[in-house]
């Protein structure tokens, strides 16, 4: 019987062979796709358990992780809620957004380059701790900017950004309404999903943010690409005359729904050349209608997507909304994207490149959050390097739109953005929203010293609790983006 | 003839109790330093009942040592540390689970009794090695222990004492005690083929057809494997038990195999196990819905009465232990349904890591090797046999409870030997290996020496005898 005996102990040698290979399958091949399934409650619970980083903002914590004495044994606090709960997101029981998502592999130690901080803390016996991630931004522009849109009503819908020109850093970035983190990193997790029910169906969609998720039409803010292109094109100089006019009829068009006009603005009479500042100061739509034209649909498009149009460049949040120039258009509808309608939309924080490339000599910047990660002994394990996005247009022609804009801030329609004794370049813009009974967009551009910019700022108002007929990029933008700049130069 | 025969049988097993007292150490090792390991991990300091609960462990193993150079001085020295290391370390890992089961608010002291069903298993380990003192007098209870093991497996099915739990109807409660019958029954069904196969083994394997290279055994012979087919079918159907119906069925696969050296029999048995399954895939929903979740377990995940829940939880468990496992205390075990009885490989797999489990699959494997071993060196038909049944009983059973856990198999309940909690598990198994240590006691015990007057007489047998001439 021995013959058989041996076979039968061949047989269980591949029984238990194969129990081994399935276990090292299970617990070594399969286990990172286990870990990372969104629905092991382990994972969660154990870097809900643990001692998070904290996420930085100049030396001073916007997340940080406090000792609490239950079960999860630390509670992710806020201390700053509503001013970063935009770039911060929350870290919940359930889900994470902003930083807390997008670099959670640092916050709670996962991060591979953190591995001699986790080796030494498994050999000494101490828990795994977080590295921390520092943010770009600027204390105290972003409070200004907090500041200036709240000041505007309770219902305010907007946003502000801040970049440096010559990096892409973030200097601010507030989106209202807001929302309170705190409330969603509670312990309480049937607290946490009612706030979280009732923030998500809130129609004013506070959870959004919408410096990088919210496309609007960027109206005449927009102009300032369109005489970019103009200029860039070798059509003319900021010293030249372009074609003015009360009126204009645009290409392929009757009547009055392709007329268009500047809402009694001084733009000379049909037919007449106006100086370019003119142009510019009063926001003749006239004039950037038929400076489109002349540019062409082809450059007008490569000069938006220079400055980032129809593309993805931002990953620190996430997702990032990408601005349209349209393509395929009739001669008709890019005149109305001269003067920033038809399908034109952008995002705040592209408002912002536009105004930071034209600052930084035309080259656009590729914006970021994250200046700096730190392991947890604030070890530096990563500092982001300045990227350039691209060269949208040439050194000069940059510095014939920031004469263009200059001269709008010091006598044209930018002037609540004046800085005394410092030159500020500006640009307005009222966008129409596309339906009469909506509110229009008010939106503003500008960067300073015009000479030297040290900050570029987009500001955007969506909605707020002012009469229909005051809207104006102008009045409601300008300040907030004065009070910005101020808190970045003083 | 006696020359060689003696030179070939001239090999001496030694005792190797020395070696056994030593392993001996190294599995209370690991059965106190895991206990002690616990307390660290999940209370902070070593427990305070460390000395007692080390001293009773050590005192068990010790006294079964003792008996065993008593009683039986050549058994195998490897089997009983292996047994104790995974005694050991099961009752630690049922404590750890205990401790958040505790901190759960839901108590149950599964440890406290898992070592008292310890302590009744080696009192019935060392009555089995007194009252046993040759393995063959087992064979005269060849259809006692059949009749016994069939009337243990239909006591579930009665109505007042048979109770079904989570769909299986395989528990007998009587007063206070619950009892799976079925855990003792595969003891007495090793006896019982055993002692039918030795005696049935000529006429099961002298007649055959050839087909296609295959011995198949006549017609008539399959009778007892049909029969065996029927009773693993009737427990699959009626007590909705795919794991002990696997197990039998296998079980006696392998014997009948062994005992007649005809390789048909498991090409019959194996076609008959696969028409059977398909069958049962078909007819019954709970077997459809068993394989199903193991296809896609993700899947049924959250949905559907979460029937998947036990065994991804399972992998989320072994997967977040990795390697080294997150330390006892550090992982959360507890999530999976039934981790201390069914589901504790994957508890161990979580805390301990894959290098524990590969551990204790190595042991597993160990006690399997050794009673192969013992059933090659064994002397005679019954002993081998035997020996065969019981460590084929625990590669298959250890096969299809760690292969479930670990989804390699569709999942069936059946307890991991002597790691699991659970009384009946644990005193039969206690009891298989005191009836392998009796095997392998006699298997290494050096022959009897009756050569010098077998050698006179057979060589005065030999001569011619001259009866004188007829007349």
């Amino acid at each position: 019987m021995n013959k058989p005996i041996r076979t039968i102990s061949i047989f269980c040698l591949l029984l238990f062979l194969a129990l081994m290979l399935n276990a090292t399958y299970l617990q070594y091949w399969k286990a990172g796709e286990l870990n990372d399934d969104p629905q092991n409650r382990r994972v969660l619970v154990a870097s809900y358990s643990r001692e998070r980083g904290a996420i930085l903002v100049g030396n001073k914590p916007v997340a940080q992780s406090v000792e609490s004495d239950d079960e999860y044994k630390f509670q992710r606090t806020y201390p700053k809620p509503m001013i970063y709960a935009p770039l911060t997101g929350w870290f919940s029981y359930y889900s994470a957004t902003g930083i807390e998502q997008t670099r959670n592999d640092v916050l709670s130690g996962d991060d591979s380059r953190l591995f001699v901080t986790k080796l030494v803390d498994l050999l000494s016996n101490d828990p795994t701790k977080g590295g921390n991630v520092k943010l770009t931004i600027d204390p105290a522009a972003q409070e200004a900017a907090y500041r200036g849109l709240s000041a505007l009503g309770p219902r305010t819908q907007g946003s502000v950004v801040a970049l440096e020109p010559n990096t892409g850093k973030i200097l601010a970035m507030v989106s209202l309404p807001t929302y309170d983190p705190n409330k969603l990193a509670s312990h309480d997790l049937g607290s946490v999903q009612d706030t979280f029910d009732r923030l998500d169906g809130d129609p004013t969609q506070p959870l959004l943010n919408r410096a990088i998720q919210t496309r609007l039409p960027p109206g005449s803010t927009f102009k300032v690409v369109t005489a970019a292109a103009a200029i860039d094109k070798g059509l003319y100089t900021a010293g030249d005359d372009v074609p003015g006019g009360v009126t204009y009829q645009l290409p392929l068009t009757r009547g009055s729904t392709g007329l268009i006009d500047n809402e009694g603005r001084s733009c000379g009479a049909n037919g007449s050349k106006i100086p370019f500042t003119q142009a510019m100061e009063q926001s003749c739509n006239t004039t950037f209608a038929q400076l489109a034209g002349q540019v062409g649909a082809e450059d007008m498009a490569k000069t938006a997507e220079g400055f980032g149009f129809n593309s993805h460049y931002f990953d620190d949040l996430t997702p990032q909304a990408e601005s349209v120039f349209p393509t395929d258009i009739d001669e008709a509808q890019l005149g109305q994207t001269g003067f920033g309608q038809f399908d034109v939309s952008a995002t705040p924080l592209q408002m912002a490149m536009v105004a930071a490339g034209l600052a930084n000599g035309g080259s656009v910047m590729r914006p970021y959050l994250v200046d700096e990660e730190q392991s947890a002994d604030l070890d530096v394990i990563q500092k982001t390097d300045p990227q350039e996005l691209s060269q949208a247009v040439s050194a000069s022609t940059a510095s014939e739109v920031t004469k263009l804009m200059v001269s709008t801030v010091d006598n044209g329609t930018a002037s609540p953005a004046a800085i005394p004794g410092i030159a500020v370049a500006g640009k307005t813009g009222t966008a129409q929203a596309g339906q009469t009974d909506r509110s229009p967009y008010a939106w503003f551009i500008s960067f300073a010293p015009a000479e030297n910019p040290r900050v570029a700022v987009a500001v955007m108002i969506q909605n707020a609790d002012i009469p229909r007929s005051e809207i104006a990029g102008g009045m409601l933008g300008g300040p907030i983006a004065k009070a910005v700049m101020e808190a970045v130069i003083k | 003839m006696s020359q060689t025969s003696s030179s070939l049988m001239g090999f001496v097993h030694r005792r190797r109790r020395g070696a056994e007292l030593f392993l001996l150490v190294l599995a209370l090792t690991v059965g106190i330093g895991a206990y002690a390991a616990v307390g660290i991990g999940v209370e902070g300091k070593v427990p305070a009942d460390i000395v007692g609960y080390g001293g009773w462990l050590a005192a068990l193993v010790i006294a079964a040592h003792v008996v065993i150079r008593f009683v039986a001085p050549y058994a195998d020295p490897v089997l009983l540390p292996v047994v104790a290391a995974l005694n050991g370390l099961g009752l630690a890992v049922i404590h750890r689970l205990d401790l958040a089961k505790e901190a759960a608010g839901d108590f149950h002291g599964y440890a406290q009794q898992q070592l008292t069903w310890m302590t009744l298993g080696l009192a019935l380990f060392v009555a089995a090695l007194l009252a046993l003192r040759d393995h063959r007098n087992l064979q005269r209870f060849t259809y006692t222990s059949g009749l016994a093991a069939i009337v243990l497996l239909l006591l579930p099915m009665l109505p007042g004492i048979g109770k079904s739990v989570y769909g299986a109807r395989i528990w007998i409660h009587v007063g206070p005690f619950n009892f799976q019958p079925g855990e003792v029954a595969k003891v007495l069904l090793v006896i019982t083929f055993a002692g039918y196969l030795v005696l049935h083994r000529d006429a099961l394997a002298l007649a055959g057809r050839r087909v296609a290279f295959v011995d198949l055994p006549r017609g008539r012979d399959l009778g007892p494997i049909l029969a065996m087919w029927l009773v693993s079918l009737g427990i699959l159907v009626f007590q909705r038990d795919l794991g002990s119906s696997l197990l039998f069925f296998g079980l006696f696969l392998v014997m009948l195999y062994v005992a007649t050296e005809r390789p048909g029999w498991l090409i019959v048995g194996a076609l008959m196990f696969a028409g059977g399954a398909t069958a049962a895939y078909y007819l019954f929903p709970h077997v459809t819905e068993r394989f199903d979740i193991w296809l896609h377990p993700f899947d049924y995940y959250g949905k559907n009465g979460d029937q998947a829940f036990q065994p991804v939880e399972a992998q989320f468990g072994m997967g977040w232990g990795g390697l080294i496992g997150r330390g006892f205390g550090d992982g959360d075990p507890n999530r999976v349904p039934f981790a201390e009885s069914d589901f504790i490989i994957a508890a161990i797999g979580e805390e301990l890591g894959l290098t524990a489990v590969i551990a204790v699959i190595l042991l597993y494997g160990l006690i399997v090797e050794r009673a192969l071993r013992t059933a090659l060196i064994c002397r005679d038909g019954f002993g081998k046999l035997v020996s065969v049944g019981l460590g084929s009983i625990f590669a298959l059973q250890v096969f299809v409870v760690v292969g479930g856990v670990t989804s390699l198999i569709p999942l069936t309940g059946l307890t991991t030997p002597f790691l699991s909690y659970g009384g009946s598990s644990l005193i039969a198994n206690w009891v298989i290996v005191a009836i392998l240590l009796r095997i392998s006691d006699q298997a290494r015990r050096p022959a009897p020496q009756l050569s010098d007057d077998t050698t006179a007489i057979s060589d005065d047998a030999t001569q011619v005898v001259r009866l004188g001439r007829l007349p």
